[in-house]
């Protein structure tokens, strides 16, 4: 009985494959994108992960030595023997048969608890006390894929010409290549990093002294004294359980080791949080795409299980109980499901390994951060996905499953009832659609949080795409009060009845639109804010530093003849509202005052600034604590008054600019050691070359041009992935279209044939049917115009306000609409093509059945 | 610490000797490329410092302590050398890793145990050992002093703390023959001597209570050697016992495959010697605890009847199990019975 009932249901599939090719596309398409992003997704936070968890990872505190001179083994000794909890590395790049890749020369003996490749990975702490990793030839450990490209000799990402913006690694010179020791592979370590034994880094390096202790543990107020070598940091002993007995105490750094300053967790110091942005804009792409995915799958199982309304009548009437039914039903779809799923899964995989390259430069160019360029994927991640594919089939089918169960066994089976959505359920409809618009309304007006404002771009979203019927009925009977003549009417009549049939097709449509409007739009308005802060930011034509204070001086005098003006960049790190932030100090000059991206400000902040009797501040810091101008800000434990606030993109730090004066008062160690030069522009390359040769390799020369094309450059990249997942978003909801309306060609051929048997030659009525595909998409693309710009909307002024802190300027690009409107119709008359040129070449004898065989 | 590294130290610890010093260097290696102990009398202060051409070295102390309140405590100062290769065939540059030290701290109350450790490379200066002024250090932990009749003991854990002043009261006292301490009958030995005439007094602070003052006695052990001891050896039983006469006892119970390999050195109150092999002592496990997920005795009975020794030795805490790289059971003892007094046990090799 089961197997006899379940050929008669699967026989359905046999005789409609094409049915079954857009249900399993559909599926498999929408779980390979969700998977797809998933994996880069996953793949990026673990890099980011065993970054952070690298000993010499950007999060921790370090000691580093003031100018020119090395760390040195008394420095370190007697630190450790005053209690202080440092652990000595030496960073370098070396030259690979892979390309350049990081060294990090770490003591085994010294590093803090999960130092090495993290929590998860204790096997590298294991190694690292292997007298082999200690002992010469002494071990390379690193992670898996860096550790082939190495055995291997080729192709790791890494050795890309990208500048990393990371100032602490020095390039090793001299072509010769040191012999390097063997290699150990190791999960959970930074990608393209060379974790070695501290006299093995010191060996392929040259020689080399270490470059920073770095802190394993706390020493007490730490963010009060951050860079501050007057300060008092104490003997870090002491702590929670009072002051030991015994202790050194009392010591400070400049006591123990004048030679060497306290730097703070700089800049990328959280690079998860930093590129946070950019997986949020992947997640929601993927959740996009398989929403999209799903609009198709939901439409195909519904036809399936409208045109088998006869067959579940005709078993039932048989003796076939319903659950049995409702079972075998089940099952198939879960076949179907799993089927679908493992083949989403691996083009997912395919759809991953092709971006990620992309994604990892681009992560790579932005804020500094490895990414593996190859993917190593968990049986979670294919199990997931698979996860996806059943929930989301079920989802889609719960409302078809939900008929079949409330089926009358003695109702005429009436496929045609499908196409004529009741009234009662058009209402149904529209009253969900209110009631999501009103709930999106709702968190937009009283949500707080970046949940919140994602659920209302899901309300939101959901709530268009449910009211899209309603307004494309509505449209098509304005166009029938216009239409004169009876083709015309009967066109508009003819269009109204597909509608339902279409719209789930039409309404994955309007998605994929809205999400190309609005991210293009949020792109666009963040590219053209960006190089407009870019301009104010980077106004000094050449940015020089040295890394000796006292030939910092001498450069300055040199300099001074040779441009028109020299602004000393000082810097250092305070707490602000609680937080670990910047603090810099300013020159007066017109650079500043013409140039700088104030948002708002007093009339007279510069003034202000200059005499020391105002800070300026950047939005990040303003939204965190509510301050405006004119309010107070406590910096390094003094009052300040805010003169203005200023644009910060890409910064997660709160950042406070103060007047030179003030600031060399405050802090007389900090001598500036980088400069930006302002001069004709045209100078600038002869005075970058003269710098060069009069300073070598001291100086680090910047060219405000070279900086902000790479800026740019970086930038694009950045959303290279985002377009083409909006390409695909937009393919998928074009199949979806071409996937409805062939399912209806079949159906309308009993209202056809009338039309036909009336005089309208088949080539009309197929050109008819063009004319509608094209005129229903771009009713829909009108109505993703506004949709597409709400949804903008809420990414730069509630979802970027929430995850970084600071809003974006929407401007609006009236000329992408146009070209997306084209490309919906182009999409439309694409999807129609097909079924069109069936009606054109129908043998008339099909027709002809229609009245032969009519009841 | 996971299985994989636990199963390589625990693979150390079936070398006993080499063990103590070694969570961590190139063991199997066997000692060649090493000077060998030899018997002798020792070359004092110099013998006082370090011996980098034997393999594996230690400065070990242990006090017997009592607060004002009187009731008992111990804490434990240990700096452990270990050499990765041998001299001159080891690595070379300001860095290179040609020693390991190993330094562990711990105190003992009858209610809590806390340990520490802490780890350094050779050759960087974090930790060492020097004669004159007499040192041994690891960070900011430290044995110092003019010489080693007088001298400072500092350490400290996250949860523990303290300083004490230790004055010798008398001689330094060699163990085994002359120094020369024998541990397996293959013959494997180390030069050994103990200062156990310390009396100590100083500061002690446990979490966040108040500073005590505490006061007692102290035990130094100084031991070198490049051999590992016989394969079949998996753990020991060491004891340094203090008794009211003044009088001292230190013994070693060496486990492995057949009958216990035991040795001992009866002090006498002016440091007089007399060391006692083979079946002289009687040394047998009364009591067991459970520790750390394992059966460990810590109640015994030790019997010398040619001193007329016959005594029960009790742990002040039962649960005195150092977690460090290296784990072991260490702590202070209380003893009853023909003698009265107090002491130190050290266990290892119970899995």
């Amino acid at each position: 009985m089961n197997r006899a009932a379940l050929m008669a249901l699967v026989s359905h599939w046999r005789r409609r494959p094409l049915q079954l090719l857009t249900l399993v596309l559909g599926l498999a398409t929408a779980t390979a994108l969700w998977s797809g992003v998933q994996a880069i997704n996953a793949e990026a936070r673990d890099s980011y992960d065993a970054a952070a968890q690298t000993v010499a990872g950007a999060g921790a505190a370090r000691l580093v030595a003031r100018g020119g001179q090395g760390i040195t083994r008394e420095d370190f000794a007697v630190l450790r023997r005053a209690g202080w909890p440092v652990t000595p590395v030496i960073e370098g790049r070396i030259d690979t048969p892979a390309g350049p890749m990081r060294v990090t020369g770490i003591d085994p003996f010294t590093l803090g608890p999960g130092m090495l490749g993290g929590a998860e990975s204790s096997e590298a702490t294991e190694i690292a006390y292997d007298p082999a990793f200690l002992t010469p030839p002494g071990l390379i450990l690193a992670a898996p894929e860096t550790a082939r490209a190495l055995e291997g000799g080729t192709g790791e990402g890494t050795a890309s010409s990208d500048a990393t913006p990371d100032k602490v690694l020095r390039e090793a010179e001299g072509p010769e290549r040191a012999e390097l020791p063997p290699v150990r592979a190791v999960a959970g370590l930074a990608p393209g990093t060379l974790v070695v034994d501290l006299s093995v880094a010191a060996r392929l390096l040259g020689n080399a002294a270490p470059t920073a202790l770095i802190l394993t543990g706390p020493v007490p107020d730490l963010e009060d004294h951050a860079d501050d070598d007057r300060g008092a940091i104490g003997g870090p002993i002491g702590g929670r359980n009072g002051e030991p007995v015994g202790g050194p105490g009392g010591d400070t750094l400049a006591d123990l080791a004048p030679g060497l300053r306290l730097q703070t967790p700089q800049g990328n110091a959280d690079i998860s949080r930093l590129t946070d942005s950019f997986h949020l804009n992947l997640t929601a792409f993927g959740l996009l795409a398989f929403a999209v995915g799903l609009f198709i799958v939901r439409g195909a199982v519904g036809l399936a299980f409208e045109q088998r309304r006869g067959v579940f009548r005709t078993l039932r009437a048989l003796g076939l109980p319903l659950r049995r039914l409702l079972v075998l039903l089940l099952a198939e779809l879960l076949i179907l499901a799993v089927f679908a799923g493992l083949l989403g899964v691996a083009l997912g995989w395919l759809l991953a390994s092709a971006l990620l390259p992309d994604v990892a430069a681009t992560l790579r160019g932005l804020y500094g951060a490895e990414v593996a360029g190859t993917l190593t994927l968990s049986p979670a991640w294919w199990l997931s996905g698979l996860g996806v594919a059943v929930a989301g089939t079920l989802l889609a089918a719960g409302a078809s499953l939900w008929q079949v169960a409330r089926l009358p066994v003695l109702a005429p089976a009436q496929p045609r009832a499908w196409a004529m959505a009741g009234v009662r359920g058009a209402w149904l409809q529209a009253a969900g659609a209110l009631a999501l618009l009103v709930l999106a309304l709702g968190l937009g007006l009283w949500g707080r949080g970046l949940v919140a404002g994602f659920a209302m771009l899901g309300a939101l979203m959901l709530g268009a795409a449910l009211c899209l019927p309603l307004i494309l009925r509505g449209a098509l009977r304005l166009g029938a009060r216009g239409a004169r003549g009876p083709v015309a009417q009967w066109f508009w009549a003819d269009t109204g009845q597909q509608v339902p049939g279409l719209s789930l097709a039409l309404m994955a449509l309007l998605l994929a639109l809205a999400a190309n409007i609005g991210v293009g739009t949020m792109v666009a308005s963040f590219r053209l804010t960006f190089t407009g802060w870019l301009d104010q930011r980077l106004a000094a034509e050449l940015y020089v530093s040295s890394t000796d204070p006292a030939e910092a001086g001498a450069m300055r005098d040199w300099l001074a003849p040779r441009t028109r003006a020299i602004l000393p960049i000082v810097s250092t790190g305070v707490t602000l509202g609680g937080r670990p932030g910047e603090l810099y100090g300013v020159a007066d000059d017109a650079t500043y005052r013409d140039n700088w991206p104030i948002l708002t400000g007093l009339s007279d902040l510069w003034d202000q600034v200059a005499a020391g009797q105002g800070v300026v501040i950047n939005e990040q810091l303003s939204r965190a604590q509510e301050l405006a101008p004119g309010d107070t800000l406590p910096v390094a434990g003094e009052d300040w008054q805010v003169a203005g606030v200023y644009s910060d993109y890409g910064n997660p730090l709160p950042q406070v600019l103060m007047g030179m004066d003030a600031f060399a008062t405050r802090y007389p160690d900090i001598t500036p050691a980088r400069f930006g030069l302002r001069l004709p522009p045209g100078d600038a390359p002869a005075l970058a070359d003269a710098l060069r040769d009069r300073y070598g390799s001291g100086v680090e020369i910047v060219d405000q041009r070279a900086l902000k094309a790479e800026s740019l450059r970086i930038f694009e990249r950045t959303f290279t992935v985002t377009g083409a997942l909006n390409v695909l978003t937009l393919s998928v909801a074009g199949f979806a279209i071409l996937t409805s309306l062939l399912t209806l060609a079949g159906m309308r051929l009993p209202q056809l044939a009338p039309v036909w048997a009336l005089g309208l030659t088949r080539r009309r009525l197929a050109m008819l049917e063009l004319g509608r595909a094209v005129m229903l998409a771009a009713l829909t693309a009108l109505a993703a115009l506004p949709l597409g710009l709400a949804l903008a909307y809420v990414l730069l002024a509630v979802i970027n306000v929430e995850a970084f802190g600071w809003r974006l300027p929407m401007h609006l690009f009236p000329l992408d609409w146009l070209r997306l409107f084209a490309l919906a119709c182009l999409a439309g008359a694409v999807a129609s093509l097909w079924p069109a040129r069936r009606i054109a070449t129908l043998p008339p004898g099909e027709l002809l059945k229609v009245f032969a065989s009519e009841r | 610490m996971s299985v994989d590294r636990r199963l390589v130290l625990t693979g150390l610890l079936t070398l006993p000797v080499t063990a103590r010093a070694q969570g961590f260097a190139g063991l199997g290696t066997g000692a060649r490329g090493y000077a060998m102990p030899r018997p002798g009398p020792f070359d004092f202060p110099a013998d006082h410092g370090p011996h980098p051409e034997f393999r594996i070295e230690w400065w070990y102390v242990t006090a017997n302590l009592r607060d004002a309140a009187g009731r008992d405590c111990g804490v434990q100062w240990t700096l452990f050398r270990s050499a990765l290769a041998p001299p001159g065939a080891g690595p070379e540059g300001p860095w290179a890793a040609q020693q390991a030290w190993m330094g562990h701290a711990a105190v003992t109350t009858p209610e809590v145990h806390l340990s520490a450790e802490r780890l350094a490379r050779g050759g960087t200066g974090q930790a060492g050992a020097s004669v004159q002024p007499f040192g041994a250090w690891i960070d900011d932990w430290r044995l110092t002093g003019p010489t080693p009749d007088r001298v400072e003991m500092v350490a400290r854990g996250d949860a523990f703390s303290y300083a004490l002043t230790l004055a010798a009261d008398g001689p330094v006292v060699p163990q085994g023959e002359g120094g020369y301490s024998v541990k397996s009958a293959a013959g494997q030995a180390s030069r050994y001597y103990s200062q156990p005439f310390y009396r100590a007094e100083g500061q002690l602070r446990l979490g966040d209570a108040a500073v005590q003052q505490v006061s007692g006695t102290a035990w130094l052990d100084r031991e070198w050697s490049s051999q590992p001891l016989a394969e079949d050896q998996s753990g020991w039983d060491w004891f340094s016992l203090n008794f009211d006469s003044g009088e001292k006892l230190m013994a070693f119970r060496l486990r492995g495959e057949g009958a216990p390999f035991v040795s001992a050195t009866w002090i006498a109150a002016d440091g007089t010697p007399t060391p006692y092999g083979g079946t002289a002592l009687r040394i047998a496990p009364l009591r067991e605890a459970a520790v750390a997920g394992r059966q460990v005795p810590v109640a015994w009975s030790l019997a010398l009847p040619e001193k007329g020794v016959d005594i029960r030795v009790e742990a002040v805490n039962d649960a005195a199990w150092m977690t460090t790289a290296v784990a072991y059971w260490e702590g202070p003892m209380r003893i009853s019975g023909s003698h009265g007094g107090r002491g130190y046990l050290e266990m290892t090799g119970y899995d």
